[in-house]
């Protein structure tokens, strides 16, 4: 099977300064991907790159298709979370469905049960017909997963989508991540909650300065010594019966 | 919705007739409208036929302009703001009017008069879009605004004031205002064409304005080729603006009430809003134009200034609301 | 200073005695005396202006620029001011105001009473039919019959139909009320140059069908807009006008 990401020595400046320097990386199906890093490593530059929203150099698999392909291909969440309408609930998660409307058409019973779908994972399903920019900030927050998750793609990318959230929503989201990947689905996520991408992440892409440092499994990654020279923290790391957990402990 | 645009719709052709049936000459609603299907040869069949049929078509499809212009703009900046003539893209268009007719362009060629008023639009809408950012800020949408709005405005009476025409001076009041006083067949033969095409453009973007909802980011990585909404929202505002402008001046605030008042009716979904705003603009500006003809019916007021009245004290109110966001 | 008492004051003076008219004076629009004030240096009506002329008399109009008149008052310069004539009886007066101001009273009456046997010549046939007509200018202005242009018409033998209007004196017509009342002659005047949209008025196709369904008239402005001997010449066009109307 061909992967949903290949990036080959993606590379995207700002002014002369590489943001994203050379990352070349593959992402299969079924995977949960965690993409962490500290503040300015480029880990959204990095993705919207990945996905042609921002001019670089380099290859990726995802600009070479047309826009319209590329909705197919992958979702994206951005980080900033923008709902400049009083619209409903239930009208966002369906802007999900938009490539896969032709034009002008009515959302077929298809996409109806996409949305639904995607309410319930996200628990909104109270939330329908309430208006979506007077919601508090997570509850718009996973409207807007919601939203991504609708669109059903092969990849699903999101930007910090569990900052803000309560713990309870913090876990189901990831849950949900997960539980794409039983369909074959894949998700790369940021996140800076490295407790959480240990416990639900397959694998872990450690960014620093614009560079990919590290790539592998949650234990490969979050080790003393990379943890240490990327974000300057000791760490407690313990498989339990209750699954890893991992606690940053202090500065270095 | 649909019972939405059916009231808009019946609103608005209630409006019509009454727009031909009232004016200067007492004729009854069925001696106008049989004087105007079957013309009984009548002065009042011209009296129907050459100005009050112009005028009430042109009422319906410059409010249908504005009022879908507006949406479309609101749409893509993201901001309940953004209207053609608070922005200063309806000024511009009536100095590239001002200006074809001064210099004896506007006779070289039919199509003349609306293309420059087009033109001057365009630059405005390019300079608008380029200083607010494709994330209409407050702010800076309204600071930009003003600028665009002042320069066109005093470029205008300069060209009025240089004309070698002692009426032209006069004039600022009807291209800063706009009326639809007095326009003929010929306006709309030349206006019509130019704005249908913008309507065209401007209708094609609901599902890309829709997305947008969420941002630009989002928007695009929903499949919508954002450089391409852009440039059909730049020349279809331009089309219909310019050509609104060039046979009526220009007439403001239609963009902002009509959208502000149909969104909650909407969802505030803006692919709906286009299409509501373009009826509801239709109906705003044929009741704002029978106003005109029923409170000062010797005294030429402007359409212009009847909008404003309506229009002012609302930006005030939206002003208001997004305080928070412009302090 | 004044277009009007320009063209008199042409009329009137001897050789020499005039030394500038108006700029206006210059403009077929409204002047009938176009290649007579090629002789006189053209002033724009400014006071600085005329004072360096060093005039001994400056015949003005009661409306011409009231400061530049006060102004040359207060530097001692002797200024006439000359109402407008309203009415035919009017221009008679106004000949003999101009000449008794230029010294030229003999020639002034001379030419009053050319202007009074002109007069009586146009006399129209009492017999004949009269059309409705309109004077229709800019911004939809149609004129009075009580007016120097009204006289003009009804000395020509026409209706007026502001008349009707109730408009002794004149005032806006409605397009939509010109229509109804079909006159048989819409008279409208010479757009200038530039554009403007007082002029679309009389220039709206409502009118043109009007012109074009009876005769149509364009006004010579320069013989209307002032009382001078020159109205005969309109009053004398417009009545051949009304006689080609029956033919």
């Amino acid at each position: 099977m061909s992967p949903l990401l290949s990036l080959d020595n993606l590379t995207a400046k700002r002014g002369d300064c590489p943001v994203v320097d050379s990352v070349s990386l593959t992402i299969g199906q079924g995977e949960c991907v965690g993409l962490i890093g500290p503040n300015g490593a480029g880990k959204t530059t990095l993705m919207r790159a990945a996905l042609g929203l921002m001019p670089s150099t380099g290859r990726s698999s995802l600009t070479a298709l047309t826009s319209a392909k590329r909705a197919h291909a992958a979702a994206w969440l951005p980080q900033a979370r923008e709902i400049a309408w009083p619209v409903t609930v239930e009208n966002v998660v369906a802007l999900g469905r938009t490539p896969h409307l032709p034009r002008g058409a009515k959302l077929s019973a298809a996409d109806q049960a996409a949305v639904s779908e995607a309410l319930a994972q996200m628990d909104l399903d109270s939330f329908r017909s309430r208006l979506a920019n007077q919601l508090s900030g997570g509850e718009q927050a996973r409207v807007l997963i919601a939203r991504a998750l609708a669109q059903q793609t092969p990849l699903l990318m999101v930007d910090e989508p569990i900052a803000g959230l309560d713990p309870a929503h913090q876990i189901s989201t990831m849950q949900a991540f997960q539980a794409l990947t039983e369909q074959g689905k894949s998700t790369l996520v940021s996140l800076h909650d490295l407790g959480l991408a240990a416990r639900h992440c397959t694998r872990i892409l450690l960014m620093s300065k614009g560079c990919l440092v590290a790539d592998g499994t949650p234990q490969e990654v979050l080790t003393p010594k990379l943890m240490h020279d990327v974000f300057g923290i000791s760490v407690h790391f313990e498989h339990t019966s209750e699954g890893p957990v991992f606690q940053p402990l202090g500065l270095t | 919705m649909t019972r939405l645009m059916a009231f808009l719709a019946a609103l608005t052709a209630a409006l019509f007739l009454a727009s031909l049936a009232i004016g200067p000459a007492a004729a009854t609603l069925s001696q106008s409208l049989t004087a105007l299907i079957w013309g009984d040869g009548t002065p009042l069949t011209l009296i129907m036929r050459e100005i009050r049929l112009p005028r009430a078509l042109l009422a319906v499809a410059i409010g249908a302009s504005l009022g879908l212009a507006g949406a479309a703009m609101q749409g893509y900046l993201r901001n309940p703001l953004a209207e053609p003539g608070l922005i200063g893209v309806s000024s511009s268009a009536a100095l590239g009017a001002v200006l074809s007719l001064q210099t004896g362009f506007a006779a070289t060629f039919a199509m003349a008069l609306p293309l420059s008023a087009l033109s001057a639009a365009l630059v405005g809408v390019l300079l608008v879009l380029t200083l607010a950012g494709s994330r209409g800020a407050s702010m800076t949408l309204i600071l930009a605004g003003i600028a665009i709005s002042a320069m066109a405005g005093a470029l205008t009476s300069l060209a009025l004031n240089l004309s070698p025409n002692p009426y032209a001076a006069h004039e600022v009041v009807f291209w800063m205002m706009g009326s639809l006083a007095d326009r003929s067949m010929l306006h709309v033969t030349l206006a019509v064409p130019i704005m249908a095409l913008g309507w065209l453009m401007l209708a094609s973007l609901g599902r890309g304005l829709d997305a947008l909802t969420l941002g630009e980011d989002a928007a695009a990585s929903m499949g919508i080729n954002l450089k391409r909404l852009r440039l059909m929202l730049v020349l279809g505002t331009s089309c219909v603006v310019g050509a609104a402008t060039a046979v009526a001046g220009a007439i403001g605030f239609v963009g902002l009430v009509v959208p502000h008042m149909l969104r909650p009716f909407v969802g505030g979904r803006p692919s709906r809003l286009l299409w509501a705003s373009a009826v509801g603009g239709a109906a705003m500006v044929l009741a704002a134009d029978i106003a005109v003809r029923l409170i000062l019916p010797e005294r030429d007021l402007k359409l212009g200034v009847v909008m404003a009245l309506i229009g002012a004290p609302l930006f005030l109110h939206l002003i208001y609301k997004t305080r928070k966001e412009l302090a | 200073m004044n277009v009007c008492t320009d063209q008199l004051a042409m009329l009137l003076a001897d050789e020499g005695q005039l030394l500038s008219v108006s700029s206006l004076a210059y403009d077929k629009r409204t002047s009938a005396m176009v290649e007579e004030a090629q002789g006189y240096i053209p002033n724009t009506g400014r006071a600085e202006e005329v004072f360096l002329l060093k005039p001994d008399l400056v015949i003005a109009g009661t409306y011409t620029a009231r400061a530049a008149v006060t102004m040359l008052e207060r530097l001692n310069i002797k200024v006439v001011t000359i109402a407008p004539a309203s009415s035919l009886k009017e221009v008679r007066a106004r000949i003999l105001d101009v000449g008794a101001a230029l010294g030229q009273t003999e020639r002034a009456e001379a030419l009053a009473a050319e202007f009074d046997a002109g007069l009586a010549a146009l006399q129209p046939d009492p017999n004949a039919r009269k059309p409705r007509a309109a004077l229709y200018g800019a911004n939809g202005y149609t004129v009075g019959s009580q007016t120097l242009s009204g006289e003009m018409l009804t000395a020509a033998g026409f209706i007026n139909i502001a008349t009707e209007m109730g408009l002794t004196h004149g005032g806006t017509l409605p397009l939509e009320l010109l229509a109804l009342a079909a006159p048989e002659v819409v008279i409208t005047s010479q757009p200038y140059p530039g554009a403007s949209r007082s002029e679309a008025v009389p220039r709206h196709p409502v009118v043109a069908r009007m012109q074009a369904q009876a005769v149509s008239s364009k006004m010579n402005d320069g013989d209307w807009l002032c009382g001078t001997p020159f109205v005969l010449r309109a009053i004398k066009n417009l009545a051949r006008h009304r006689e080609r109307l029956d033919k």
